[in-house]
């Protein structure tokens, strides 16, 4: 198994324990969390094949992963300000009781 | 594969388990914290210096904090009644699998396919403020206006409740 | 001679990874550095405990600890025997694991930012490309430790200075990466060592430190302003404020884990007081050409304990700030200033030598100083109070 292959079942470890965490958990901030954990697997992917792929054009992956950690970063901002502004409407945050449209 | 990457995959996957399935939700934010670090620490053995310490500015010193401050202000440290997984959780479960399955599939099928070991590209933090400046500018002002409007929607988002509610 | 005094702790160290084998000799050459950070800075607090109960006394007109040696030289020692013997309390209801893991996190984090100090000529623990940032990211880190303090005490006065200070401290970041970007721009390089050498020329004897231009001084001026917060430190040490909130943050702590938050603070002092002398006052460089027979290291410890003492008298001489009068000042009034002094970095980087930039920077700096300070103080009510209650 070569360097890239380990890195790159670590990335799908994560991704997947991080899908679980966002199908499975009531809290939305649990949810949140999920999806930030998806998000760092994919940077892992991408510098890893950033270090170890032939290299035409030497700064794609860091690029990338640098742009991904700014986008990730303000997704979860406008995140947790949702969830803030639903608790004070709804006073919960347990996804399973927000089962209908009507406020 | 050194044993070094042996550790820092075992603190990371036990940080991200851990995340997922604690109880007590700060100390789920906390044991997300310990993965953040230790995918910072992959980026690091893997030579990518910038995006490494990048990443614990970013998500330790940021995005940790705001998790933080998120259950804080909604009551998430209490304890909850009905239990913290969802009634469908078996499901959840089985499609997270699955998608390991998958994944984890390819990667190991592909093996002979996948590039070996080249030489460490070295990228300096001056290629990569010219490269910011010349041929990602695009991108760059586009994060920009982004996370402008992310600030400020996030502000009105979680502000403008309480206008209301008085 | 001269220069066996200047690298001393350097042919110090190379003698001693000679007396290993040469497989062992870099990580021998490593854990030598650490060694020696881990012994210094520490002894560094200690001294710098008595200097700041003997100097806020002065400075109040009181004497200060006079008991334990000659001038009280040996309180911390005394200090250090309290704080290991006493019990240490956990509460009941606190959070166990997390209210042990608090204060080691945050004495790792601040220890990790002395790797990138130039304390000297060649005296570098890791020199690396992207020093600065390195330094902002541990520094970073410190702040989810202050956090979990507060929140695993399960104790309402803990939580609030928890809060504070983190809000406090995520408000300050902004204008400390800024005002350091503003030096980053001039040498054109993160990595320290290269940020000092930029500095170490002289013209006519004067050297050519940062914090002799314009927009240095001014960006050093908001670089104190802007660690004072982050340190917690008079005037901004609401979080941490007797009459306030109790001890804040670490009101539940006692014995050799309060000892611990304790030297996590003063270290934290120390590591960004030596970031600000690397910056601005030009780290190991000598004041005078004349003088550089003096060692490099001498320079950088007398620059660094300078700052100190500037802290210690700031904290005996200003009254504390509330907290939202220091979150206005922050957002409203560093922070632009911050923006202006880049702009102002820019225009003297590309109005070349002579004359002219001087003036020119000069000139921008006092009229934006001068209008926001204006702006501020046009909208001081001074009416009726208004009473806002929690909802």
């Amino acid at each position: 198994m070569t360097p890239l292959s380990g890195y790159l079942i670590v990335a799908a470890l994560l991704f997947s324990i991080g899908l679980a965490g966002a199908l499975t958990r009531r809290n939305a901030i649990l949810v949140l969390i999920g999806i930030e954990l998806m998000l760092n697997a994919a940077n892992l992917n991408l510098i890893a094949f950033w270090r170890y792929g032939p290299h035409p054009e030497a700064l794609t992956g860091m690029m990338f992963a640098i742009f991904s950690i700014a986008v990730a970063a303000a997704e979860a901002a406008v995140g947790l300000g949702l969830v803030i502004s639903i608790h004070r409407h709804a006073h919960t945050t347990d996804l399973d009781r927000m089962n209908r449209m009507k406020g | 594969m050194s044993i070094a990457f042996y550790l820092i995959a075992a603190l990371t996957v036990a940080g991200g388990l851990a995340a997922v399935l604690l109880k007590n939700t700060v100390h789920c934010a906390l044991a997300l914290t310990v993965a953040f670090a230790g995918l910072a620490l992959f980026f690091l053995q893997l030579d990518a210096q910038f995006a490494g310490f990048a990443q614990i500015l970013v998500y330790i010193g940021a995005v940790a904090i705001l998790v933080v401050f998120a259950i804080l202000l909604t009551r998430g440290s209490e304890t909850p009644k009905d239990g913290v997984f969802s009634k469908n959780w078996f499901v959840g479960l089985v499609i997270a699998a699955g998608v390991f399955a998958v994944l984890g599939w390819a990667v190991l099928q592909s093996g002979h396919v996948l590039p070996h070991e080249t030489a460490v590209p070295v990228v300096t933090v001056l290629q990569i403020g010219n490269a910011l400046m010349g041929r990602y500018v695009l991108p760059l002002e586009i994060v920009a206006l982004l996370l402008t409007a992310a600030m400020i929607g996030a502000v009105i988002v979680a502000l403008h409740e309480k206008e209301s509610a008085k | 001679m001269i220069y066996t005094m200047d690298q001393i702790f350097v042919l110090l160290q190379h003698w001693l990874m000679g007396m290993l084998p040469a497989a062992l000799q870099p990580i021998a050459g490593i854990l030598l550095g650490v060694a020696a950070i881990v012994c210094l800075f520490p002894a560094l607090f200690a001294l710098t405990t008595v200097f700041e109960r003997k100097g806020l006394a002065r400075i109040q007109n009181r004497i200060g600890p006079n008991r334990v040696g000659p001038l009280g030289i040996l309180q911390p020692v005394a200090d250090g025997i309290k704080s290991l013997t006493k019990e240490d309390i956990v509460p009941l209801s606190a959070d166990a694991a997390v209210h042990f893991l608090a204060p080691l996190v945050l004495v790792v984090a601040v220890f990790m930012g002395f790797a990138v100090l130039p304390m000297g000529r060649n005296m570098v623990l890791v020199d690396m490309d992207a020093g600065l940032l390195f330094f902002f990211a541990m520094g970073a880190s410190t702040e989810l430790a202050v956090f979990m303090a507060g929140w695993s005490s399960r104790n309402k006065y803990s939580l609030l200075g928890a809060m504070r200070a983190v809000a406090q401290m995520i408000s300050y970041e902004v204008p400390l990466l800024m005002s350091s970007v503003a030096v980053v721009m001039i040498a054109g390089s993160l990595s320290l060592t290269k940020i000092v050498e930029a500095q170490n020329h002289y013209t006519w004897g004067l050297p050519h430190w940062y914090i002799f231009t314009p927009w240095g001084l001014a960006g050093f001026l908001m670089y104190a302003i802007a660690t004072t917060a982050e340190t917690n430190r008079s005037p901004f040490d609401l979080p941490e404020g007797e009459s306030e909130l109790v001890a804040g943050y670490h009101t539940e702590y006692s014995g050799f884990k309060f000892a611990l938050f304790f030297l996590g603070e003063y270290l934290a002092m120390f590591s960004i007081s030596g970031l600000g002398t690397t910056l601005f006052l030009g780290g190991w460089s000598a004041p005078f050409s004349f003088l550089g027979w003096v060692p490099s290291w001498f320079w950088f410890f007398s620059k660094m304990m300078l700052s100190i003492f500037v802290f210690i008298w700031m904290r005996g001489t200003l009254p504390r700030l509330r907290q939202d009068q220091l979150m206005n000042f922050a957002w409203k009034f560093v922070l632009p200033l911050t923006l202006v002094n880049l702009m102002v970095t820019v225009l003297w980087r590309f109005l070349g030598e002579g004359w002219q930039r001087w003036v020119f920077c000069s000139a921008i700096l006092v009229l934006a100083y001068a209008a926001m300070g204006l702006a501020g103080m046009r909208r001081g009510h001074f009416g009726p109070r208004r009473y806002r209650y929690a909802e």
